[in-house]
């Protein structure tokens, strides 16, 4: 069973690493998620995404959603902000979200053939 | 859309950009009486007579990139296609609350799909500014998440930390598992 102590030892964890979420420092990845977003598969890639950050323990990575980004076609649409710059990978799943996390975010490799600028 | 939790993530994005501060998500399965009932209240903004009356048009949206928005039509035709129906009351300043009905048993009736992954993703992306209870009940047995309490224990670490987010959704995947008498179910 899920249980409050579990809650309890990830907080203890977690306590010397707040605040990033308002700062420049970090990652951010973040889900198009919009009713276009949501229809072409958008939750199970940040369900997926989530829980590969979660299990490695990866801190200073969070991963929110945004509105519709106007590229419908293109969805679901996965923005990872990262020392400034930004990736736009689009026409996501869940196994395509595991690898951004290892590839990109864990060793630093954009996964090229992902990206808006391999689909167009 | 093939899961209902995929509508009610959807519906859900509209009271949080309402400015609601607390939304609260009932799911009321009642195979005995062959109902499903979804309920997604906010404390919203609200609407007015005249949008309350237009909402279900999927020509009216209050975003200004484009001129369609199709959540509630979908929803709304996911509902009439069960059997049932979808009815929204709104007030201006007090909130919004869409209920709907589907029959629970008719072929056309989506299933519910990955609810925990549909809280669990709502907790996630909107916990910064609003609140949320999920209440499930199956026949006579409920049980309720609320991220209130949840604040209480987490003191200062947001939820939309990844490994929050995780305990909550299989948190709700274990619940859900006993609320259904230990079996996956049809829903799952």
């Amino acid at each position: 069973m899920k249980t409050i102590e579990e809650l309890k030892a990830i907080r203890e964890r977690m306590k010397g690493n707040v605040g990033m979420r308002d700062s420049e420092k970090g990652t951010h990845i973040v889900v198009g998620m919009a009713t276009c977003g949501i229809a072409a598969g958008a939750r199970p890639v940040l369900n997926a995404m989530s829980e590969e950050v979660a299990k490695r323990g990866l801190q200073d990575v969070m991963v929110t959603q945004t509105g519709c980004i106007g590229l419908c076609r293109l969805e679901p649409i996965v923005e990872v902000y990262r020392d400034g710059e930004k990736t736009t990978y689009v026409k996501m799943d869940a196994e395509k979200g595991r690898r951004v996390i290892v590839d990109h975010i864990v060793n630093g490799n954009v996964v090229t053939e992902y990206t808006i600028g391999a689909n167009e | 859309m093939k899961e209902l939790s995929l509508n009610i993530l959807d519906i859900t994005e509209n009271s949080t950009r309402a400015g609601a501060t607390l939304v609260e998500l009932t799911v009321d399965e009642q195979p005995a009486d062959d109902r499903l009932t979804i309920t997604i209240a906010d404390n919203g903004r609200g609407m007015d007579v005249e949008l309350l009356a237009a909402v279900c048009d999927p020509f009216t949206t209050t975003r200004t990139t484009r001129k369609i928005g199709l959540g509630i039509p979908l929803f709304k035709e996911a509902a009439e296609s069960s059997g049932g129906s979808l009815s929204i009351s709104s007030e201006p300043g007090v909130g919004t609350t869409v209920t709907a009905v589907f029959g629970y048993s008719h072929i056309d009736r989506m299933p519910l799909g990955d609810m925990a992954g549909t809280v669990s993703t709502i907790i996630q992306c909107h916990e910064a500014e609003c609140d949320f209870v999920y209440r499930h009940v199956f026949g006579r047995g409920e049980f309720t998440l609320d991220t209130r309490e949840l604040r209480e224990v987490m003191e200062d670490v947001p939820l939309s930390t990844p490994e929050v987010v995780f305990w909550i959704k299989e948190n709700i995947e274990e619940n859900l598992r006993e609320l259904y008498g230990g079996n996956k179910y049809e829903n799952n």
